[in-house]
C-alpha cells in the first residue's frame, strides 16, 4: 500500500475480530427445568438418580424446550385413532406438576366456543413434537384461574406461527390482568392462599376485605416449611448440563 | 351391639346437598347436547338432565350411553365429553357434552361443531355414524 506521499504505509494490523461466546451467553441463563429437582423427602437419592439417568436420555433423543407456565405450545401426540396417526394440539401452558419422569403439563384452549384442557407428560414416548410458539412468563406459577376467565383470554388459533424471538437473555413478562366470569368460580381465587396476582378483581371492597380474614400471615415464617433448593440444583444442573453435551 | 345411627346436623346444613363430587356425568347431571339436532337447541324451562347411565356403576365417561330427559321426553344419548379429568393426553372438557342418539346408534342431528376426543374412535363400529357427522376432532 503506498501513502498519497509515495512512501510505504505503516502496517496497520486488521481490526481484531468481536468474538460473541455463546456458549458463555447461554451458561449464564441457566434454566433447570422443575422435574429434576427432587421433593423433600426421606426416599433415597439414588432412586432420583436413576430417574435423572433415564430423562437425560430421553432428552437427547428427543428436544424438550425450555418453557414456563403461560407458554403457548403446539404439542404433536402420536394417536394410533386419528387420521395420520398424529394429533397437533395448541394451547397455553396453565400449570406444570409432578417430579420426575411423571412430571405432567397442562394445556388450555379454547375451540369453537368449548375449552379444552389436555394433560401431557412430558416424557411420554407418544409425544412427537414440543415446539414453543409464543414466550412470555405470567404474573402466577398456576394459570388455572383462566378457566373461569372470559373465554378470549384462552384462545388461540391453532395455525397460529411462532413468534419470532431473539436468543436474547431474558423472557418477557406479561404483566395481564385477566377480567373474570360473573361469581360463583371453581375456587375462591380472591382469598389469600391461592395469591394471585393476575386477575383484575371487580369485587367490591366488603368482598376483598371478608377474603382476607382467610389470610395466614405465619405461614411464610413458617421454618420447618423451609425447602431450600439451591444447593441442590447447583449440583443437578452440573450433573444434567455435563451429561447433555457428551 | 347397638348400631350407631348417623344422626343428621340440624343446623345451617340441613337444606344443602351431601353429595360428593363426582364429576362425570352420572344420574340428574345436567348436560350440554352438542349436536343441530331440533330437540337439542329449542330453549325450554328446565336444562336435559341424565336420568339413566347403560354402565354397571352408575358413572358415565366417554363413549358411553345415557338416557336423558329433555323437554318431558326420554331420549337416548352418546357423552363425548366431560368435565372430570380422564386419563393423561386425553382431553378434558369445560362442560359435560352429549350427543342425542336414537335406539339402534343413529345421531339425530346432522352435525357436532364442538371438538370431540379421538379416543371415541376405538369404537369405530358402534359409533361411525356419530363420528361421521363430526367436523372437529381433538
Amino acid at each position: 500500500r503506498i501513502n498519497s506521499d509515495g512512501k510505504p504505509a505503516k502496517f496497520q494490523p486488521p481490526p481484531k475480530p468481536v468474538i460473541i461466546d455463546k456458549q458463555k451467553q447461554r451458561e449464564e441463563r441457566r434454566f433447570l427445568s422443575p422435574e429434576f429437582i427432587p421433593p423433600r423427602g426421606r426416599t433415597d437419592p439414588l432412586k432420583f438418580y436413576i430417574e435423572r439417568k433415564d430423562m437425560i436420555q430421553r432428552r437427547k433423543v428427543f428436544n424438550i424446550p425450555e418453557f414456563y407456565v403461560g407458554h403457548v405450545l403446539a404439542v404433536t401426540t402420536a394417536d394410533p385413532y386419528a387420521n395420520e396417526k398424529s394429533n397437533r394440539f395448541v394451547g397455553i401452558c396453565i400449570q406444570r406438576g409432578g417430579k420426575g419422569l411423571g412430571a405432567t403439563f397442562v394445556l388450555r384452549n379454547v375451540i369453537e366456543d368449548q375449552g379444552v384442557e389436555i394433560c401431557y407428560e412430558l416424557y411420554n414416548p407418544r409425544i412427537q413434537a414440543i415446539e414453543v410458539l409464543k414466550l412470555e412468563k405470567r404474573l402466577d406459577d398456576n394459570l388455572m384461574y383462566l378457566r373461569d376467565a372470559l373465554p378470549e383470554y384462552s384462545t388461540f388459533d391453532m395455525n397460529m406461527k411462532p413468534v419470532s424471538r431473539l436468543d436474547s437473555e431474558e423472557i418477557p413478562v406479561n404483566k395481564l390482568q385477566v377480567r373474570m366470569k360473573p361469581k360463583p368460580w371453581s375456587k375462591r381465587w380472591e382469598r389469600p392462599k391461592y395469591n394471585i396476582k393476575g386477575i383484575k378483581f371487580e369485587l367490591p371492597e366488603k368482598k376483598m376485605k371478608e377474603a382476607q380474614k382467610w389470610s395466614q400471615p405465619w405461614l411464610e415464617f413458617d421454618m420447618l416449611r423451609e425447602y431450600d433448593t439451591s444447593k441442590i440444583e447447583e449440583k443437578i444442573w452440573k450433573e444434567v448440563s455435563e451429561a447433555l453435551q457428551k | 351391639q347397638g348400631l350407631l345411627r348417623r344422626s343428621v346436623s340440624h343446623s345451617f346444613l340441613s337444606f344443602a346437598s351431601i353429595t360428593g363430587a363426582c364429576r362425570a356425568i352420572q344420574k340428574l347431571t345436567r348436560v350440554r347436547v352438542v349436536d343441530n339436532s331440533a330437540l337439542g337447541n329449542t330453549p325450554y324451562h328446565r336444562p336435559p338432565k341424565c336420568i339413566h347411565v347403560y354402565n354397571k356403576t352408575g358413572v358415565g365417561k366417554v363413549g358411553d350411553t345415557i338416557l336423558l330427559a329433555i323437554k318431558g321426553e326420554k331420549k337416548k344419548a352418546l357423552i363425548v365429553g366431560h368435565k372430570m379429568p380422564g386419563p393423561t393426553m386425553t382431553p378434558r372438557f369445560d362442560s359435560n357434552n352429549v350427543v342425542l342418539i336414537e335406539d339402534n346408534g343413529n345421531p339425530i342431528g346432522t352435525r357436532i361443531k364442538t371438538p370431540i376426543p379421538y379416543i371415541l374412535r376405538r369404537r369405530e363400529g358402534e359409533f361411525s355414524k356419530v363420528l361421521a357427522i363430526a367436523c372437529n376432532f381433538v
